[in-house]
């Protein structure tokens, strides 16, 4: 059992405030993801959690105790660094066995327990290297090893597959799902990459200046984006953004006017929005059409061909959007072509940049991975 | 036909090019060896000159220079006959490394709060520190006597061991806090994440890492306080006089008598120049330490 709790957190160096008042609860079991762009807090929220950065206000609540005026170790939290942090001077077997040492476990108990660690990650034959002697795979694995060891309530990863290349990167994302339901631990992971975010996390913190842009299951953000920088933030490609303006808002949604001329009804709450409204629609990629009936138009300026998928980037008039099409497309560059798109795909947002909500919940929404789990287990059987 | 000789001409040309500039190339490393040996022969002569004096007689050693003589040990029987080495030699060993293990335990933490929690005044004191070394030491001779006199430390070796310790301190100082910067944080982070206090951290983490720089630091100090002359000579007289004062005594009010001086001279800086060989490559580690990695 253990549950952590931010309370209005945060964090200024100096005059900078780089943590403005985070609200954060994280349950038992769960994988959490701290995901933003580059200077956006998520790094430091995260050292905040593991006690190596003090608070400059607020609580941070670990299993029902607040814990701010507590040491790192005494947290009872592991965490695996960047830089992986191992000790270079002292073997595998050693660096996993540090924190046992310092508090005084026998030499024959913390041997079993490092031995023990080291099997989950398949890293026997490996004890008696120093960190010099690993590949960045193995390194990495051992300071996931190191924490394992101390029996954390929480495991703290700070970009820990970020120094891995692309291939490691895609084996280790598994091997760390993996060792979430082995270990049936509270973990929390800081990344820059969605992907990461988006097939590890039960939930996804999205962070960005400091604040909470929103907080959700991978799927619920990306079918229902709180607010603009959510829906560019998340999903690859990015979101294209068309400026368009409402016609008509009623119970059935907002009728908005496209950049060609027609109107398209997005099933969207209308509350606040009159005829003459400035919108703005996104749609991702993905969900636009290559459609000779289609009501937008653009003339094909960039075309990426992917094998089973074709990026093309399509510029009408000032703008350029980006449209997943099918591998074989047979267009060409400075084509024109005609695409269009299914309304309940579609997002309107505010000119303060928060989006309309939809009026119905996406089926997926709530998912958690434990369900694609449950899901796969059962149809393996 | 008149492109083809064209471009053969031009290619004969580019390589008569060549020619010359490989040839100022390695010039240029002769005249740098040269220089370098010139240099290496400017700075060694004189310890050669010195050593080689000691082992002749007084009438040689101020007769016209030559290298050419039979060779003996008078001076150094002399030398020995007059002063007790051992006893001086014991001293300057007891006073450098007893300063330099005094420095290293001072400097150590200091080093480790400047590099690890930096305030907004850690550079200024650390210019701070530097600037007492330009201070010329004569200039607090006087105060420092007095202290020495009245706290007892006049001829003593704990009264040395002190003076060196503070004259060495910022230099110290100042070479840990580079080493001790160049250790990657993530590293003393993830020890106290395992639970290590501040003193386990220092000793199970930062000393055997930063261990290379640790070492020549010390070596330093050592050679620093083994050659260091003037404190000595005006805070000691007999008992707690190391080599430098040795030496000195041999320049005496009867004249100077260059055989035994140098006599003396060699046997004071034999033990840190064996010292100092045997140790260099240590040294030259440390002082790289960090530029190479």
């Amino acid at each position: 059992m253990s549950t952590l709790q931010l309370k209005q957190i945060t964090k200024s160096f100096g005059e900078t405030d780089v943590i403005k008042g985070v609200d954060l609860e994280v349950n038992d079991r769960e994988f959490v993801v701290f995901v933003g762009p580059s200077g956006c807090g998520k790094s430091t929220l995260m050292r905040m959690i593991a006690g190596l950065e003090n608070a400059t206000s607020g609580d941070i609540v670990i299993d029902g105790q607040r814990v701010n005026e507590v040491g790192p170790a005494d947290r009872g939290l592991a965490m695996v660094f960047q830089s992986y942090a191992l000790y270079p001077h002292m073997t595998v077997e050693d660096n996993m066995g540090f924190s046992l040492r310092l508090a005084g476990v026998p030499k024959a108990e913390r041997r079993q327990k490092v031995l023990e660690a080291a099997r989950i990650l398949q890293l026997e034959p490996l004890l008696d290297r120093k960190p010099k002697a690993l590949s960045g795979g193995q390194r990495q694995r051992v300071a996931i090893g190191r924490a394992i060891v101390r029996n954390p309530s929480i495991f703290l990863f700070d970009e820990p597959l970020s120094n891995l290349d692309a291939a490691l990167r895609v084996q280790m994302r598994i091997e760390l799902a993996r060792l979430h339901e082995e270990l049936d631990a509270t973990m929390i992971y800081v990344t820059h990459d969605q992907i990461e975010a988006m097939t590890m996390a039960d939930k996804i913190v999205v962070l960005q200046g400091g604040v909470v842009e929103q907080v959700g299951s991978p799927m619920e953000l990306y079918h229902h984006p709180r607010n603009r920088f959510v829906a560019g933030f998340i999903g690859s490609p990015k979101m294209n953004f068309l400026p368009v303006e409402a016609t008509e808002a009623g119970a059935e949604g907002v009728s908005v006017r496209l950049p060609g001329g027609d109107v398209a009804r997005v099933p969207v709450a209308g509350e606040g929005v009159s005829p003459g409204t400035a919108l703005e629609l996104g749609i991702r990629p993905e969900h636009l059409v290559l459609d000779d009936q289609g009501p937008l138009r653009g003339e094909i300026q960039v075309l990426e061909r992917l094998g089973g998928q074709t990026s093309l980037y399509v510029a009408m008039g000032e703008q350029t959007v980006t449209i997943m099409a099918d591998g074989d497309v047979a267009h060409r560059v400075r084509d024109e072509v005609r695409f269009g798109f299914e309304p309940g795909r579609a997002h309107l947002f505010a000119a303060d940049g928060l989006a309309l909500p939809s009026l119905e919940a996406h089926p997926l929404a709530g998912l958690k991975r434990q369900d694609n789990r449950l899901a796969s287990d059962a149809g393996s059987e | 036909m008149t492109t083809k000789t064209q471009s053969m001409s031009a290619a004969g040309a580019t390589r008569a090019a060549n020619g010359p500039r490989f040839g100022a190339l390695s010039s240029r490393r002769l005249w740098l060896t040269v220089l370098g040996w010139t240099v290496a022969g400017v700075i060694f002569f004189p310890i050669f000159w010195m050593v080689l004096t000691g082992f002749k007689t007084e009438a040689e050693a101020i007769a016209d220079p030559s290298l050419i003589f039979s060779p003996t040990l008078d001076s150094y029987a002399e030398v020995q006959s007059r002063a007790d080495y051992l006893h001086f030699a014991l001293n300057s060993v007891v006073v450098s490394f007893g300063s330099t293990l005094l420095a290293l335990v001072i400097a150590i933490p200091s080093a480790y709060a400047m590099a690890f929690l930096p305030t907004k005044r850690t550079k200024g004191t650390l210019l701070w520190m530097l600037s007492t070394k330009m201070l010329p030491p004569v200039g607090v001779l006087v105060p420092i006597y007095l202290l020495f006199r009245d706290f007892g430390l006049l001829d003593t070796r704990t009264g040395l061991v002190i003076v060196y310790t503070l004259m060495n301190l910022p230099i110290v100082v100042w070479m840990l806090y580079t080493f001790f910067k160049d250790l990657p944080r993530d590293i003393l982070e993830a020890g106290r994440m395992d639970g290590a206090g501040t003193l386990q951290e220092v000793w199970y983490l930062l000393l055997p890492l930063t261990l290379p720089g640790i070492a020549s630091t010390g070596l330093l100090a050592v050679i620093l306080s083994w050659n260091e002359a003037f404190w000595s000579l005006n805070l000691t007289s007999s008992q707690a006089a190391p080599l430098t004062a040795y030496i000195a005594s041999f320049s005496s009010p009867e004249g100077l008598f260059w055989a035994k001086l140098s006599a003396a001279s060699t046997m004071a800086i034999a033990p840190i120049l064996v010292f100092g060989w045997l140790t260099q490559k240590q040294m030259v580690r440390g002082l790289t330490f960090g530029a190479v990695k």
